[in-house]
């Protein structure tokens, strides 16, 4: 026989920790989804007991230090492009691992597990996000930008823009010029 | 890791796609939680009125009755307290017409609809990761187009 279950996440997890924390003697309040406000600070030895706790239910507290390391991670490589320079040919795997002091296996993982995407994926992301600036507010040519972003060809660019966006360079720029006219106009 | 769901908004009159829609989302990595809308007045009535915070992102079917995908995006694009929300066109047709106009009347992903499960699943992703990025990296949503 079977029976079927409908459950709300949101309830299932209000209640766990409630029930978990009230155990703790821990007063809190759930303000939005995913946030605890606690009526006291608490040590880390405590925070460590909290984990444990709730582990068993796939809850996690969230680990501040991981956020701030990834945001490092991501400020070094959104520094590094957006140079007013030629990019340096060097390899981001290098640059990276020398600048933040770890293996570049340690910060690839540690980048994937946090934003569910590659180093790889976000680097071709933020240059992607580069060449459309430097197309629409400085006006270079897609050779000039090629050569900027150290890209081998304006072939690789344009493939690179296209794989990323779905749309060709040159259909992007009509776009944004067509969309910035239409803002313009009263509707 | 948890993170903060990404709260995600369909506006689709098919009720089958609506459900295929919910079951593709549920497979994708990224955490997101989903609101469910008929047309495109229950969607304005719904942005209007709702104490939630708005969604991240928005997918919008073109055809639906009373109010289509177009007037919606105008309608989202023209209200200051919505412009950061991403705007998804999600339809069956995908003529590069229709694909450039919705562009430049302010949507930033184009999806033509994906006649299996799998396709849907992969294409979504795509979106809710990089809507993501977007959401979190501080980037210039007005430079955020993507077509799938």
């Amino acid at each position: 026989m079977k029976l079927h279950v409908r459950y709300d996440m949101v309830t299932v997890c209000k209640v766990v920790l409630q029930e978990q924390l009230e155990k703790l003697g821990i007063t809190f309040e759930l303000t939005t989804l995913g946030e605890l406000e606690l009526k006291d600070s608490i040590t880390v030895t405590r925070q460590e007991e909290i984990n444990q706790v709730l582990k068993k239910y796939g809850i996690e507290l969230l680990d501040d230090q991981k956020n701030i390391f990834v945001q490092k991670i991501k400020d070094t490589i959104i520094e590094l492009i957006n140079t007013d320079e030629k990019l340096s040919s060097a390899k981001f795997s290098d640059y990276l691992a020398r600048k933040l002091n770890y293996s570049y296996g340690h910060i690839s993982k540690l980048f994937s597990d946090v934003t569910y995407t590659s180093i790889e994926n976000f680097i071709i992301l933020q240059k992607i996000e580069r060449a459309k600036q430097l197309i629409l507010h400085e006006e270079l040519t897609l050779t000039e930008v090629a050569w900027k972003l150290n890209y081998s060809s304006v072939q690789h660019l344009s493939n690179q823009f296209k794989k990323t966006t779905g749309l060709t360079p040159t259909a992007f720029q009509r776009i944004i010029k067509m969309r910035r006219l239409q803002s313009g106009k009263p509707t | 890791m948890n993170q903060t769901p990404l709260h995600v908004l369909l506006a689709d009159d098919d009720e089958d796609d609506r459900l295929i829609f919910k079951d593709a989302l549920e497979e994708v990595k990224v955490k997101t939680r989903l609101t469910l809308v008929k047309d495109g007045i229950q969607l304005m009535e719904y942005l209007e009125k709702t104490e939630d915070e708005y969604p991240s992102i928005v997918f919008l079917d073109l055809n639906m009755p009373r109010k289509g995908g177009v007037e919606c995006l105008r309608e989202i694009r023209s209200d200051k307290r919505l412009r950061n929300i991403s705007v998804a066109i999600y339809s069956t047709s995908a003529s590069e017409g229709d694909i450039e106009d919705t562009f430049i009347k302010g949507a930033n992903v184009y999806i033509k609809k994906p006649n299996d499960f799998g396709s849907l699943v992969r294409v979504l992703e795509e979106v809710i990761t990089i809507n993501w990025q977007y959401h979190n990296s501080d980037l210039n949503r007005e430079n955020f187009v993507l077509s799938l």
